[in-house]
């Protein structure tokens, strides 16, 4: 049942643009070449076999090792039909950016907001890409596997021999 | 529910029309103000900040601006044991924090592959904390909500049956607020003597003061008129924004993770799920109302057919030993040792796992190496997106409206922000 969504997926697109699918744990995934994320996104909400028009979540994770170190990891569901799935496109470390979804499902915002805020990957075409849990004067991407847990950055200057 | 309000005549959600048109003929002259409304602010039950631009007293557009509350939940896991979360998890939507454990240990048996093998006294317990936890998190909402719109009665009231909940929780796990009461594989200890009669009775009471809040409100004049059609999220809205919980119900979404993927032993409850009709503030107050009801038709069935048997999974990898073996036997005390210090060892992969929290779908997204830790716990909380949704909302209304659709929207910092 649940496979549909890849099977249309593979049948849609090339090899180039859907990389890799699977299923795991009870979760269907695929991974997607950037270029061709809002294709596939699009084509996943748009579609009458997938329908996946309920945004669920967007996040990142870290993979320090890999060459495109960073997943952006989105989750969609199918109001209609119930079924969902999860997407990952692999960006660069060095200069981190994909195309927003906000134009597709305006929940996006915030949580590309959250994205780029912990991990500095940029959403190109966000209509406002700030920081939305840090402030602003914060530097750095918190959940980046090389910030350290310990560093500490308070915006209220101390004074000396106070802890 | 009947509603004498027509969601085809709102009365005064477009900007420009309805009850300013007077104003409007006269010409007044109006200039586009600034206000900015929090971090701190005592009708604001969370810490969140609104800059506004306001003309007269509409509001023409407003920045939520979140944060304030963010204490690196995520970061903090990378670091911590599969178990050590669990106090983490308390500290998101604290006014349900047995949901949130519910949420986080079915995510970890998801990925381990256990699911199936938690008992199934461990799988009502479940059920049952986690109703009485999504009982509080309503009665927290409404009585605030009512609270910040002068109806101070009420609040003591639903404040009072929260009080009798949280003891029963207290009398379970220790703690008022913090519980911490799930492991991965059960719950820490069985319930106590004597406690499912005294929650039929606690249950009892609170619906005593939940007609006595409902004479107060539902029909109250004043209390109508700032609920009703104000506020209003457009079905069409839901999906896209990934609106859930009661207010994505109240939108007419209807989607309850309990009846449409359910989990633990939820398909065998009889229990109906609200679903609204305008999506205004009303509507989300009266699923959060129905929810309570329904919750407590889950606890009595819950109770009625909690079964004997043990209350955490058999698997010295996974559970800790009972003390009595850690304390005279020397397996006992290795098994002890190794949970603590290395950790439960969670397979490598990734999962992501969902059930209905307080406030809608409450996802966890987890990233194992196959080690103790978790190299990435990503929370998908439903007080995010909820609150996103309010940049679309609030325009439109008055300033007095924001009290009322920020309640009912029910933010809570600690989830929202992490």
């Amino acid at each position: 049942m649940a496979n549909v969504i890849l099977e249309r997926l593979k049948a849609k697109f090339n090899a180039g643009e859907i990389l890799e699918t699977g299923s795991s744990h009870g979760d269907e995934w695929a991974r997607v070449e950037a270029s061709a994320w809002t294709a596939v996104a699009t084509f996943l909400r748009d579609d009458p076999d997938t329908l996946l028009d309920m945004f669920v979540d967007l996040t990142c994770v870290d993979r320090v090792d890999r060459k495109l170190r960073f997943d952006v990891v989105l989750h969609l569901r199918s109001v209609a039909k119930k079924h969902r799935v999860r997407l990952y496109a692999g960006v660069d470390g060095e200069a981190p950016e994909i195309a927003s979804l906000v134009p597709l499902w305006p929940g996006a915002n915030w949580f590309e907001r959250e994205a780029f805020d912990m991990f500095g990957v940029r959403f190109a075409n966000h209509p406002d890409l700030r920081r939305i849990l840090m402030y602003p004067e914060f530097i750095g991407y918190p959940l980046r596997k090389d910030y350290p847990k310990e560093k500490r950055q308070p915006l209220v200057r101390r004074l000396p021999g106070s802890v | 529910m009947e509603r004498s309000f027509n969601p085809e005549t709102p009365r005064r959600v477009v900007f420009g029309e309805a009850d300013v048109t007077d104003y409007d003929q006269q010409d007044l002259p109006t200039e586009v103000m600034p206000l900015r409304m929090g971090p701190s602010h005592p009708a604001m039950h969370g810490t969140v900040r609104m800059v506004m631009d306001v003309e007269g007293e509409k509001i023409k557009n407003v920045d939520i601006q979140i944060g304030y509350l963010h204490r690196c939940f995520e970061k903090e896991c990378e670091y911590a044991t599969w178990t050590q979360v669990f106090p983490y998890t308390d500290r998101l939507n604290y006014v349900s924090p047995m949901l949130n454990n519910v949420g986080y240990a079915l995510a970890v048996e998801k990925l381990m592959g256990i699911a199936d093998r938690v008992p199934e006294r461990a799988q009502f317990i479940r059920v049952i904390v986690g109703e009485i936890s999504r009982i509080t998190d309503h009665l927290t909402c409404l009585a605030a909500g009512a609270m910040e719109l002068g109806a101070f009665t009420v609040f003591f009231y639903l404040i009072k049956a929260r009080e009798w909940l949280w003891e029963l929780l207290e009398e379970v796990s220790g703690a008022r607020l913090t519980h911490s009461y799930l492991r991965i594989g059960g719950v820490v200890r069985d319930l106590p003597d004597g406690w499912c009669p005294r929650l039929l009775d606690v249950l009892g009471k609170t619906r005593e003061a939940m007609a006595d809040a409902d004479k107060l409100l539902t029909q109250n004049k004043i209390f109508r008129g700032r609920m009703d059609g104000i506020g209003i999220i457009a079905k069409a809205d839901a999906a896209g924004w990934g609106l859930t919980g009661p207010v994505g119900r109240s939108t007419g979404l209807d989607y309850d993770v309990r009846k449409d993927h359910p989990y633990l032993v939820y398909e065998r409850f009889d229990f109906e799920v609200p679903v609204g009709s305008v999506g205004d503030n009303f509507d989300r107050y009266a699923c959060r109302l129905e929810e309570i009801k329904q919750s407590m038709r889950i606890l009595e069935q819950a109770i009625a057919k909690l079964p004997a048997g043990p209350f955490i999974i058999a698997d010295a990898r996974i559970a800790l030993p009972p003390k009595s073996e850690t304390y005279n036997t020397i397996e006992g005390m290795i098994s002890h040792f190794k949970v603590i210090m290395d950790g439960i060892h969670v397979p490598a992969g990734e999962v992501y796992s969902f059930t209905e929290g307080g406030n809608g779908e409450l996802g966890f997204y987890l990233v194992s190496d196959g080690t103790g830790r978790p190299i990435r716990c990503r929370v998908r909380p439903p007080c995010f997106a909820n609150t996103a949704i309010l940049s679309k909302t609030l325009p439109g209304l008055f300033i007095a409206d924001v009290v009322p659709t920020f309640g009912m929207i029910n933010m809570i910092g600690g989830e929202c922000d992490r």
